[in-house]
């Protein structure tokens, strides 16, 4: 029975878009994401380029964790935030020709090169081993090495021991700006043969001064102010217009939380003293 | 998945959100304009002063405990795109699971009312009222006929459902393979193993001092004991949430241990709670409910005909009746994966004008709900003191133990970590106890939908439930299912029934929970 262990897809724009500000999409049981995007070349041609390369959505391709989450790629995107956790590590493992729907290993059963972003690194096998090893399912010559992640020994057939190398995260880069974007593919991965499907919905991207919909919150809680220092005063008397500014400052403050009713709890559960209830309704 | 700094702005503004209006709010304005009067603070340097003023006199401190609180109870932001139900529970088909079975819970309760001719919801006579102000305290003594009411589920009704959980995208062969879990959990979702289980709880391990091991008679107080109740003193004295959170990791000293949970569940007592506690209670009063009836028949089979907590059976009545009218318990069903059930009053269907919950806090006690609240009694003794550490371990903990979701400390990740630790590290009795037909799950479902509550003796119960308080999740109680079994591992392989397995493991009230912890974590050979 074929195994769908990849996927891609080709998104593309009505118009060049000067800008590309933001890509949102809800995933759904893709494991890595890699997008390339078409953008003026050199004597006008127009040429495909690399802008992310595998960005890890499920840490556990076997498992449910990021399956259905929402995504946000920003054109400056530097860091990983949630993922900073997760532990790309390594483990090498001879994979036994029994097992249905595994690929033998390229190279030595020891040895396997590996490309969580664009370093490819190679795992001496004496390195220390950082946790107990598990054995992983598929390989790097699918598609010439890909970072390994996560550990799932309940899915595996064989929980043979390997060392295992521990690596840091590397931080997400946009591999090229997203100016005079004609076309965009999505690169969807999924390396685990359990799923049925995988793909990413609700695709939506944000040319710049189009921000994705946020939630409604003060600007003023939106700059992360850095402690202030306090006023000196040495032989100095303050300049009072300065103080009274200030101090009008902080009443206008006062008055806007206060004005702002917070939601508040009275605790009535009946409807004008009546709480006489028969049935559950079931919508 | 959001930039950090979005991330972080909008977690400050929720936590804003969360205290404005709150009573910590209005004490801290309050605080700020009296010491306005004080000679310290000067006009030129006001912001500056009054911030120190608030540091230096311990309002500070109970803002930051408040902030850790929010921050420990709310999942942190996800992207502004995703809806509410997201939130709640991220899966699709997790969430038409638990929808499913809330339908039949309320089917369940429908038929029951109707079967009854009982309503739901009424509101009491004026001499009925007054007969049940008169023996608020003494409640247990009532012994109504209950004999016409049953719970509306038990646990292992609770079991067959997540047996049944699916996901539709994932390949359910019939053949067994790789992709089928050997016990009764079907979904894949993300355990821990025991290495990454060794490095949460690193605080547990061989070479940290524990209550629970360290203090008993053998051991010289001077080595371990007394050094750390030095240490819980000072923190309680610094008043401080977090290094409390830190400090129990190591279990709490019994006469420490009422001040210090109520420090991480930032529970103070004060006036106005002590009024929002009587508020509850005059709506008890004032309106019958059909859930009463359900929570004194829990209350008579479980917690009654229990050597321990027998005692405290008025205080649960006075405790679960109010919980039942809480409306501020509605607020954790932005985090939960369930929904609390809807009714309209007067049979106005439909209009939403009429639209109420049932009941007031959206909760429906299942059989052994009580148990939640029993080993509380014997920290507690003031009601209303007693009731808001309840609730506040409610919304944080135990509703996670009856609501299907995909979250690390919810019922289902607990049964697949259980199931798969005793798979991987003991691998003969897992395969062994398969094979008669007793499915480990079948025997632990029980204890851990309890966190417990009932089968340990209450001081080792009290010594796990520190744990959880400081870790701030259940996964506790899933290593230790599998460490008793561990324990047990040598009678079960001599089974050959499930009744046999059961009655192995009937009795749990000898067992010492922290040095089976520390066994199973550190000190197996993996």
């Amino acid at each position: 029975m074929p195994v769908r262990i990849w996927g891609d897809a080709v998104v593309g724009l009505r118009s060049p878009v000067p800008q590309v500000q933001e890509i949102v999409f809800r995933n759904f049981y893709t494991a890595f994401l890699s997008v390339r995007v078409q953008r003026p070349g050199p004597g006008g041609s127009r040429r495909w380029m690399t802008c992310l390369r595998d960005l890890c959505l499920m840490p556990c391709p076997h498992t449910e964790e990021g399956s259905q989450d929402y995504f946000c790629l920003h054109r400056h995107q530097v860091s990983m935030s949630g993922w900073d956790r997760g532990v790309t590590s390594l483990w090498c493992s001879p994979l036994s020709a029994h097992t249905p729907g595994w690929l033998p290993l390229q190279g030595s059963g020891a040895h396997v090169p590996l490309t969580p972003m664009a370093a490819r690194v190679p795992v001496p096998h004496s390195a220390p081993p950082a946790l107990t090893g598990r054995c992983l399912p598929w390989t790097s010559s699918i598609w010439g090495g890909l970072g390994v992640l996560g550990g799932c020994p309940k899915s595996c057939p064989q929980s043979v021991p390997a060392p295992v190398v521990t690596l840091p995260v590397p931080s997400l880069q946009m591999l090229c700006d997203l100016d005079q974007v004609t076309a965009m593919r999505f690169i969807l991965r999924q390396p685990s043969p359990v799923w049925l499907h995988f793909t990413i919905e609700d695709l939506q991207i944000f040319p710049l001064g189009q921000k994705s919909p946020q939630k409604d919150f003060p600007s003023w809680l939106s700059q992360l102010t850095p402690p202030e220092q306090p006023a000196s005063l040495h032989g100095e008397l303050p300049d009072p217009e300065k103080v009274s500014t200030e101090v009008q400052q902080m009443w206008v403050l006062t008055e806007v939380i206060r004005a702002r009713q917070a939601a508040a709890r009275i605790g009535r559960f009946d409807v004008d003293g009546c709480y006489d209830v028969n049935l559950l309704s079931y919508t | 998945m959001l930039e950090p700094d979005r991330g972080l702005s909008l977690t400050i503004a929720r936590v804003v959100q969360r205290l404005q209006g709150s009573s910590l709010h209005s004490q801290l304005e309050r605080q700020a304009r009296v010491s306005l009067h004080k000679p310290e603070i000067k006009l030129e340097s006001l912001k500056e002063d009054i911030k120190d003023f608030l540091k230096t006199s311990g309002w500070e401190k109970k803002l930051q405990n408040a902030v850790y609180s929010e921050l420990n109870v709310f999942p942190s932001p996800c992207h502004p795109a995703a809806p509410p139900e997201h939130i709640k529970e991220p899966l699709a088909y997790m969430r038409k699971a638990q929808g499913s079975w809330e339908k039949r819970i309320l089917k369940s309760l429908n038929s029951m009312c109707t079967e009854l001719n009982i309503p739901l919801a009424q509101k009491r006579p004026a001499n009925e009222q007054k007969e049940l102000l008169n023996k608020w305290n003494e409640m247990g003594t009532d012994e109504p006929d209950l004999s016409l009411f049953r719970p509306v589920y038990a646990p292992k009704d609770f079991l067959e459902v997540l047996m049944n959980l699916r996901n539709p995208n994932y390949e359910n062969g019939e053949q067994p393979s790789f992709r089928n879990h050997l016990g009764l959990i079907q979904v894949p979702l993300k355990v821990k193993d025991i290495p990454e289980l060794k490095e949460d709880f690193n605080e547990l391990g061989l070479n940290i001092g524990q209550l629970g091991i360290d203090d008993s008679a053998q051991v010289p107080p001077e080595f371990f004991e007394n050094e750390h109740v030095r240490v819980g003193q000072k923190v309680l004295a610094e008043q401080d949430s977090a290094a409390a959170q830190q400090y129990v990791r190591q279990g709490c000293p019994t006469a420490l241990r009422a001040d210090l949970w109520a420090l991480i569940l930032n529970i103070s007592n004060q006036p106005e709670d002590i009024l929002y506690y009587e508020q509850l209670k005059s709506n008890v009063i004032q309106h019958d409910l059909l859930v009463d009836s359900l929570i004194y028949k829990d209350v008579k089979l479980t917690a009654s005909n229990d050597d321990y907590y027998f005692v405290f059976e008025d205080y649960l009545y006075q405790v679960l009746l109010c919980f039942s009218r809480d409306t501020s318990v509605l607020e954790h069903f932005t985090y939960s994966s369930a929904t609390p059930p809807k009714s309209y009053i007067q049979g106005k269907l439909g209009m939403e004008e009429y639209a109420v919950f049932y009941p007031p806090n959206g909760v429906i006690p299942f059989h052994g709900f009580s148990m939640y609240v029993a080993p509380l009694c014997f920290l507690y003794h003031e009601p209303s003191k007693l009731y808001q550490i309840f609730r506040e371990m409610y919304v944080r903990f135990f509703f996670r133990l009856h609501s299907i979701s995909s979250h690390p400390s919810g019922i289902v990740s607990l049964c697949l970590l259980f199931e798969t630790l005793l798979q991987t590290h003991l691998p003969q009795l897992f395969y062994h106890l398969r094979e008669i037909g007793a499915q480990p799950l079948r025997i632990s479902f029980k204890w851990m939908v309890r966190a417990f509550s009932g089968y340990l003796a209450t001081d080792q119960l009290l010594l796990l439930w520190d744990r959880i308080l400081g870790y701030n999740s259940l996964e506790i109680l899933a290593v230790l299912a599998a460490a008793v079994f561990a324990f047990r591992a040598v009678n079960l392989m001599e089974v050959t029934s499930l009744a046999a397995a059961e009655a192995v493991l009937a009795d749990l009230s000898t067992l010492k929970v922290m040095p089976l912890l520390q066994i199973f974590l550190f000190a197996t050979v993996t």
